[in-house]
């Protein structure tokens, strides 16, 4: 553990602070958009974060972990909108929703337990469709999710009076939907990357790496390697949740759509391409990966005007292509991602 | 002395047609050094790998301590006190030698999620205990200064000692070691015998599987031969040295 309470790293702190609050006011200069984007790139950071804990940590090969982010999103769009005229508040809908979503780790966790690499990856892949597939289908007989069409008007995040959707006067700035769900998000975030360090340094967490290193040996001094697996698929699982919960009140419409195959595969990458393990490593993928498509979107086309005078490649392909090619660079030559955790670490001093 | 400690009854384990053990009924007493030995496929490992309960046995089964050890619960055995090495290490090669001790706390600790997640007073002065004994341990194993290195990256006899005192994390009644003299110096070995001694005169019992005829017969009190999966004696090494059975399996007759 770093020593928080020394003067250099005061003023790291302090800056990384500053530089948080400034953030979408400076993203905010190029268009509401942009902040919308910086809000993704945190949302992102929750589900990569939650997926380091499975595949990361306990070294579960999960590909259907957007399952769970659906799970969440839905449980908010349901107990918060017209389509069942419930309206329950956020401080109710959020551990609610990861607890729905922690019920479905368990049920996803208990029968790939004795799986392990290809096979369960291909279990979990199976279990993400089925949720889609239910979501996209459970308006009939009974409608509960609307079907394709999804859940529209959901409520947006509302504490204390502070509505989160609409513009804000707030100390001669005006703050917009998107500023204040940024700084929810980011308080969120920090909750989770504190919650994620502390587990990493536990006896939890230290039976996940010892699973994941070999579980033989885990075994063999007495971890009780099905319940420990169990409890990282949960604990995975309610932090994609609340990802979920967050996505649906922000947005305001839910769709299966929004929880295809490739969304599962993008966090993965996320965690893969940051530094499988390494928190910090994890949280750098997930903002390179959420934010350098979109700057692809708005960069192809002007490029090439400059470039050629005319656009020759349509924009949404070659931003696909120029996305996979650095994805492949990125894993020939830093195969254990971009910051992996530091070969030999450092004294650790007695936990606080 | 006497007060059997581990007892095997009659355990047999086939794989398809191959039996790897016929019925072998075997006592070990608290507080001996009892050693294993018996050529290579004998059965050694698989003995020991239906003890701890990573296989399930066909026949037969163990009384630990007065009660008998449920088959298929490797994490109760070593709840009950029975912790092992393996022939080839296995450590957890990406976790530092500290963690790895650390690890072997697990059985003996409570500390859950919420605990962790809230840092609890408890859970600090749990985590605090269990970091200052495993540096005790790695301080007993004598490799004390390779605490934060990797596992991986610690050389092949630091790997040995590093195995044995995350089996000794778990407060063994019986330590169980699986060739930890295989490719060991006579130096090394020499250190090897002094420190299992040393884990006996702590008072924990050992059961010793070696190739190493030579630091078996010094070292145990009582050995036991394996041949062809059953058991051809159980004796004190002055006996089992001189019996015509044991010469012949092991060196061809």
């Amino acid at each position: 553990m770093k020593n928080w309470l020394s003067p250099r790293s005061t003023a790291g702190l302090a800056l990384i602070a500053v530089a948080l609050i400034a953030l979408p006011f400076v993203a905010g200069m190029g268009g509401q958009a942009w902040i919308r984007i910086v809000n993704f790139a945190i949302l992102y950071i929750f589900l990569a974060l939650g997926l380091n804990i499975v595949v990361g940590f306990a070294g579960l090969l999960d590909l259907g972990y957007i399952a769970f982010y659906a799970v969440g999103a839905y449980t908010w769009a349901l107990l918060a909108s017209p389509h069942f005229g419930l309206h329950w508040p956020v401080w109710a809908i959020l551990p609610i929703g990861a607890l729905v979503a922690c019920l479905f780790g368990v049920l996803l966790g208990s029968p790939t337990l004795k799986l392990r690499g290809d096979y369960l990856a291909i279990v979990t892949l199976g279990f993400g469709e089925i949720v889609r597939i239910f979501m996209n289908n459970l308006n009939a007989p009974i409608n509960i999710t609307n079907g394709p069409q999804g859940i529209t008007l959901i409520d947006p995040v509302s504490i204390a009076g502070l509505k989160f959707a609409g513009s804000t006067p707030f100390l001669g700035l005006t703050l917009t939907g998107a500023h204040k769900y940024y700084f929810l998000l980011v308080a969120l975030a920090i909750l989770v990357v504190v919650i994620n360090l502390r587990l990493q340094h536990s006896r939890i967490g230290r039976a996940w790496q010892a699973i994941r290193e070999d579980e033989v040996a885990a075994k063999a001094v007495g971890i009780n390697t099905r319940n420990i697996k169990l409890l990282a698929f949960a604990m995975g699982a309610s932090f994609g949740g609340i990802a979920g919960g967050v996505f649906a009140a922000m947005q305001g419409f839910v769709s299966p759509e929004s929880f295809s195959l490739i969304e599962s595969i993008m966090v993965l990458a996320m965690v893969v391409l940051g530094g499988m393990g390494h928190i910090p490593g994890v949280i750098l993928g997930a903002i390179l990966l959420s934010v350098l498509p979109e700057v692809l979107r708005y960069s192809v086309t002007p490029v090439q005007m400059a470039l050629f005078g005319k656009t020759l490649v349509d924009p949404e392909s070659l931003r696909m292509l120029i996305f996979g090619l650095a994805l492949v660079l990125v894993m020939r030559f830093k195969p254990n991602g971009l910051w992996p955790a530091p070969e030999s670490r450092r004294p650790a001093e007695a936990t606080r | 002395m006497s007060e059997v400690l581990l007892e095997a009854r009659a355990v047999a384990k086939h794989f398809g047609g191959v039996k790897a053990l016929r019925e072998v009924s075997l006592s070990i007493r608290r507080g001996e050094i009892y050693g294993l030995i018996g050529p290579n496929g004998a059965g050694k490992t698989t003995f020991f790998n239906c003890m701890t309960g990573l296989y399930v046995p066909d026949g037969g089964g163990f009384d630990f301590a007065g009660a008998p050890l449920l088959a298929d619960a490797p994490q109760q055995a070593a709840a009950r006190g029975i912790a092992r090495t393996f022939q080839n290490i296995r450590l957890f090669g990406n976790m530092t030698a500290l963690e790895n001790v650390m690890v072997g706390r697990h059985v003996r600790t409570r500390a859950g999620v919420f605990g962790a997640m809230l840092r609890t007073a408890a859970t600090r002065a749990e985590e605090a205990a269990i970091r200052s004994r495993a540096m005790e341990l790695l301080h007993y194993v004598d490799i004390a200064e390779r605490a934060d290195d990797l596992a991986r990256n610690l050389s092949y006899g630091d790997q040995r000692r590093l195995e044995i005192a995350r089996a000794l994390a778990t407060e063994p009644q019986l330590l169980c070691l699986d060739e930890p003299a295989a490719g060991m110096n006579a130096t090394e070995t020499g250190e090897l015998r002094e420190l299992i001694e040393g884990i006996r005169g702590d008072g924990t019992t050992v059961l010793l599987i070696e190739h190493d005829v030579k630091l078996v017969m010094g070292l145990c009190d009582r050995v036991a031969v394996l041949d062809y999966g059953a058991l051809v004696i159980e004796d004190v090494p002055a006996v089992v040295q001189k019996d015509q059975r044991v010469i012949e399996a092991y060196l061809g007759g």
